[in-house]
């Protein structure tokens, strides 16, 4: 049961073979049982949960459901969930019950989806490991030893070791996509606006958007039809019809579904800093779209390198303006101790905040200061224009970009913390998506092996034009009906 | 433009993020690394580009002005640090 899909639990739930009760019974006793070592979620309330289960029950007894009703689903500690305590992994928000539901939790609630618990994170989606938690780091269920990719590390470990059904993550600059390669599943970063940002805890407003973490293409685009649509509650939501991002995924069968399909790769991708093991998985798998039909054409994305810098001027500025509202006054943590005013702000912060939050904000507070805010702030933006119009030359000539979604397979626990430098560069591959605000997705294409033999997920990354999820999904379910990588489960699991 | 932990104090200031005397290096040194990536930036001819702060060509959406959303003042203020009479309390800022 713990391999199935999201379609087949739906069918076993709708035919009454097993109960929501039940089946979220299932999920609670995984998470008791190995949540203590992989530390995936940092909340769980079984008594919430299983009245969700049993509303739930009660709508499909009433004949009043929808293919997520029933379903157990873990959410990103970085929604707000109305009476559940949402900590964005930071000490700052520890005792924080949230007092609303996120746009993204109240349309799981209406679809009468089951929520698991709040899962790990980077703390405010700050890093690429997980690490930067204040709850701990998440073990990477395929070897303990590393880490599951970040900041969507908790959902991410809780697919990969089937802790639930799916779950859902953000992605400001490779927090779904990297952590899917890591971790082995299926994840989705759609186009920017297209998920409402509502009750999302804020990192980098202009980059941030959310998105399925799931086993399959098919299970994403069930997601993303729960996930997706208007919301005049954030004001950068985009207002077109609602789709069906499952419509296409039948049409995907016979000897060459994807013919004509013109797949293009960066060269840039595949230069100096790709893991060898890495390129030789991606290889392999452009070979399989070949031959599914595709054409593959080489494109170019010269600006890709600026990218990191880029974003490390612009998504800390965001994050600096964002995270003022820390300050102590009306929810959050407060110093025990301060003189004044001025005091209490500077203690609660610098009490609440972990150390590379407080680096990004004050990398933010930097390039914004008056003096450097052309010579940075404005810089950047200048460039990330010309990220973007790389993307839009480039699908002059392909319908879908891919490449490596990281540039290794998961790395050991400390390996890269010492050095934020090192850290950064992990998201090499993902960042541009972000600024240009494209749709990108990752899938698992096969494995790297480590150094001690231990079997090492590898993701291949598809970038689609803006809106063009649903292809985007047809095309990973396309793949996905010819290989099994995305049904591997680690061992011991 | 290489920083100095006179900077350090001053942008921490401006954050409102007590930094001691003992972070004060090794913070110097972490920003001192990320500012060497972002130095990159600056090989980049941009002359005539338009900055872009958003990936799409959106204008604000206007509403009208209504009231949407009912006062839930014990709501949030239960998960406040310090409140008296409705009010959040903070320490004395006027004589």
């Amino acid at each position: 049961m713990i391999n199935s899909s999201l379609k087949q639990l739906g069918q076993q739930l709708a035919s009454k073979q097993v109960s929501s009760v039940e089946l979220t019974q299932a999920y609670l006793q995984r998470m008791a049982q190995l949540n203590p070592s992989i530390n995936a979620y940092v909340t769980i309330d079984e008594a919430k949960t299983l009245a969700q289960a049993k509303a739930a029950d009660a709508r499909i007894a009433a004949g009043d459901f929808g293919p997520l009703t029933g379903i157990p689903l873990a959410q990103k500690d970085i929604f707000c969930a109305k009476g559940w305590r949402t900590t964005c992994s930071s000490k700052m928000l520890e005792t924080f019950i949230s007092p609303y539901d996120a746009h993204v939790i109240s349309q799981f609630d209406a679809a009468g989806a089951v929520n698991l618990g709040k899962t790990n994170m980077d703390e405010f989606a700050m890093g690429s490991s997980n690490e930067t938690s204040y709850f701990g780091g998440v073990k990477n269920p395929w070897d303990v030893d590393r880490v599951p990719g970040g900041s969507s590390g908790g959902s991410a470990a809780a697919v990969a070791a089937r802790l639930c059904a799916a779950a859902t993550g953000t992605d400001t600059g490779g927090s779904i996509r990297q952590p899917a390669s890591l971790c082995g599943f299926t994840g989705l970063k759609p186009t920017y606006g297209l998920v409402s940002r509502y009750g999302m805890i804020a990192f980098a407003s202009s980059l941030d958007q959310a998105g399925p973490m799931a086993k399959s293409a098919e299970d994403c685009a069930l997601m993303m039809n729960v996930m997706a649509g208007f919301d005049e509650r954030d004001s950068t939501s985009v207002n077109r019809e609602k789709e069906d991002y499952t419509r296409g995924l039948d049409k995907m069968t016979g000897e060459q579904p994807l013919k004509g399909l013109r797949i293009g790769l960066p060269k840039e991708y595949f230069a100096d800093g790709l893991n060898a093991d890495v390129a030789k998985v991606i290889e392999t798998a452009i070979a399989e779209y070949k031959k599914l039909g595709a054409e593959i054409v080489e494109v170019s994305l010269p600006n890709n390198n600026l990218s990191i810098p880029v974003y490390y001027v612009l998504a800390p500025a965001e994050a600096s303006s964002n995270l003022s509202r820390y300050d102590g006054v009306r929810y959050g943590h407060r110093a025990a101790e301060y003189n004044d005013l001025m005091e209490m702000y500077m203690k609660s912060r610098a009490e609440g905040f972990g150390a590379e939050v407080k680096r990004r904000i004050l990398i933010g507070t930097y390039v914004l200061s008056a003096g450097y805010y052309d010579a940075y702030y404005l810089k950047a933006q200048k460039i990330r224009r010309l990220i973007a119009q790389d993307f839009v030359e480039a699908f002059k000539h392909c319908d879908v970009i891919m490449g490596p979604a990281a540039p290794s397979p998961a790395f050991k626990a400390g390996e890269k913390t010492s050095d934020p430098v090192a850290m950064y560069l992990e998201d090499l591959y993902t960042i541009a998506v972000n600024l240009a605000g494209l749709p990108g997705m990752s899938i698992p294409a096969g494995f790297a092996t480590s150094s001690e033999g231990k079997a090492l997920p590898v993701g291949l990354q598809i970038i689609g034009n803006y809106f063009d999820e649903a292809r985007m999904l047809d095309i990973g379910h396309a793949y996905q009906q010819v290989t099994d990588w995305h049904t591997r489960m680690p061992e011991g699991i | 433009m290489a920083l100095n932990l006179d900077d350090i104090k001053r942008i921490a200031h401006l954050a409102r993020i007590e930094v001691s005397d003992n972070e004060a290096q090794e913070t110097l040194n972490k920003l001192s690394g990320i500012l060497g990536l972002i130095e990159q930036m600056q090989a980049v001819d941009t002359t005539g580009i338009e900055p872009m702060s958003h990936s799409q060509d959106v204008t604000q959406r206007l509403r009208e002005d209504v009231v949407t959303a009912t006062n839930q003042r014990e709501l949030f203020q239960s998960i406040a640090p310090a409140t008296q009479d409705g009010l959040y309390l903070v320490p004395k800022v006027i004589e």
